[in-house]
């Protein structure tokens, strides 16, 4: 790890226009959550579906990718990755330090807002709040790892992550039980599931999704850093 | 004193070959790498600093290749063409911010001696987002010099530099060779090379053109074949004189009636007998224009020859 970088990479992440979107989806979360708790009161089936479909689903994958995809894409796509490649600091330290700085903003922004909305909900059933917010706060970990590393590989990595986080986790994920088997969704949902209850669904067992978010988590790691190595910078010429 | 030693590098891009076979050794003083637009300067410094792997041959710093060896940071600095920086940034703020990350002990001093020697100091406490390019410029030049490398690679660096800010930065790269810095900046521009480059590598289309002493080679560029176009109040004398008296190689008169076009070998002769045989024989000069004074046409002179 390295501070200058990580504060580098905080300022810029905090600092882009997209960062908005960071404050936005978690009080959108906390508004419903308030409103339900308000009209429908403390409701354990309630807060089970909004923090599936809206925390788990919605808001974990998305802040996933913006803050995977933007501590990093960013300075490939303008150029300016050349002032942290031109110093004598290993491509995988960058990496641990970006990757770092995206999992305190889903820490943050993404797995807090979902204890909070959970407690708030279910009038404070621990195991249940707890379940989701352990599940959205090792789901956004792969999220941002997995998302991380597409932003080394290509510069569409906004696309294809927005591609996989809605065509096959959400639709395809719907209809066809095989694709919910490789959906970060439902391995962090594992974790819930142990965590709350069987009352929360998950297509894959407890070890076998706790074992795919840590692979997943430490390949895509590995893998962005050795791409770093190995990234190539052209000029305009 | 660090040495660069391109061997038969090549680097192409599917079907385009941008670098092709260039040996060279850049040592200590400063080396201009001059070339039109396009040329392959560009993908030469990349492969110099180590962000391009040659497609074939080798580049390598003081013996040790450059390719993935994070540690030749260590003593090169590095002025990229681009511009992108972090802008959200203060001068200040970029250059500390490029000090720790090469580990320096002080980095704020070392932050405020190198904005000093780009005279950035006033300007240092502003967001670079609100900088000219001329002074985006010097803070690059900072970024590059704050941990006093033995190597410089500049990318073009008077891209958009006034006329004084040009003049500072020749003085602070001439300096930086003086002191035994290996400095290799590039540019299309031929007076910017002449006035502090000892050496020059001259690249055309991603060949290499010529090495060597830059007064050698500028007189090369200068003695080559010369065309002209003139304009006058009786174009078939003109010809007819400029090819008797010898001032000249060869004339054409232009089928549409638009003048003469000759050819001089000699130009310093050619510029002396033009004016005065026009004026022995009585005809008026409306026009003396060099046809192929491009930089394109003089490198690919020198790559012909």
């Amino acid at each position: 790890m390295n501070s200058t970088v990580i504060r580098l990479t905080a300022r810029g992440l905090l600092g882009r226009r997209r960062a908005a979107l960071l404050l936005l989806l978690p009080a959108v979360l906390l508004l419903l959550a308030v409103v339900i708790r308000l009209l429908a009161g403390p409701d354990q089936h309630l807060t089970r579906i909004l923090l599936g479909s809206f925390a788990l689903g919605t808001l974990v994958p998305l802040l996933g990718l913006i803050t995977g995809t933007g501590v990093l894409g960013p300075e490939i796509d303008d150029g300016s990755i050349v002032y942290l490649l031109a110093k004598p600091i290993s491509r995988p330290a960058i990496v641990r330090s970006k990757l770092l700085v995206a999992l305190l903003a889903v820490t943050a922004f993404g797995a807090l807002p979902t204890l909070l909305a959970g407690l708030i909900m279910s009038g404070g059933a621990g195991s249940l709040a707890i379940g989701y917010g352990v599940g959205a706060l090792v789901g956004g970990a792969a999220y941002c790892a997995l998302f991380l590393s597409l932003s080394v590989v290509t510069r569409h990595a906004v696309v294809v992550g927005l591609l996989y986080a809605l065509i096959w986790e959400s639709v395809l994920g719907g209809y066809v039980p095989g694709a919910q088997k490789l959906s970060i969704q439902q391995w962090a949902l594992s974790i819930t599931r142990g965590l709350a209850g069987p009352a929360v669904k998950s297509a894959v067992a407890l070890p076998v999704g706790g074992t795919l978010l840590v692979v997943l988590f430490a390949g895509a790691t590995w893998y962005a850093g050795r791409r770093l190595r190995t990234l190539v910078l052209t000029s305009d010429e | 004193m660090s040495t660069l030693a391109l061997d038969q590098v090549s680097r192409w891009f599917g079907n385009v070959v941008a670098v092709n076979g260039i040996t060279m050794t850049i040592g200590p003083g400063v080396t201009g790498l001059l070339g039109p637009n396009g040329a392959g300067k560009s993908t030469l410094i990349h492969l110099m600093g180590g962000f391009l792997p040659p497609s074939a041959g080798t580049v390598t710093l003081d013996g040790r290749p450059v390719w993935q060896n994070e540690s030749i940071y260590r003593v090169i600095g590095l002025v990229p063409e681009r511009e992108a920086m972090y802008d959200f940034l203060t001068g200040f703020e970029l250059v500390v911010a490029n000090a720790e990350l090469h580990g320096l002990p002080e980095p704020g001093a070392a932050a405020r001696r190198a904005l000093a020697t780009v005279e950035m100091t006033e300007a240092a406490d502003r967001a670079v987002a609100t900088y000219s390019k001329g002074m985006k410029q010097r803070v690059k030049m900072a970024t590059a010099v704050v941990h006093d490398p033995a190597v410089l690679l500049l990318d073009e660096p008077f891209n958009g530099m006034d006329p004084r800010q040009r003049m500072h930065l020749m003085t602070l790269i001439d300096d930086m060779g003086r002191e035994g810095r290996t400095v290799l900046f590039s540019s299309h521009i031929l007076e910017e090379v002449e006035q502090i480059a000892g050496r020059i590598e001259v690249v055309v289309a991603g060949r290499h053109a010529a090495s060597g002493d830059f007064h050698e080679i500028r007189r090369l560029m200068t003695d080559r074949p010369h065309l002209y176009l003139l304009r006058s109040s009786d174009d078939r004398a003109l010809a007819a004189v400029l090819m008797a008296e010898g001032a000249c190689d060869g004339v054409r008169l232009d089928p549409a009636g638009g003048g003469v076009h000759a050819q001089a070998a000699d130009f310093t002769r050619f510029a002396r007998l033009v004016p005065s045989l026009a004026r022995r024989d009585g005809v008026r000069l409306y026009e003396v224009t060099p046809a192929d004074e491009s930089l394109e046409s003089v490198f690919s002179y020198l790559v012909g020859s």
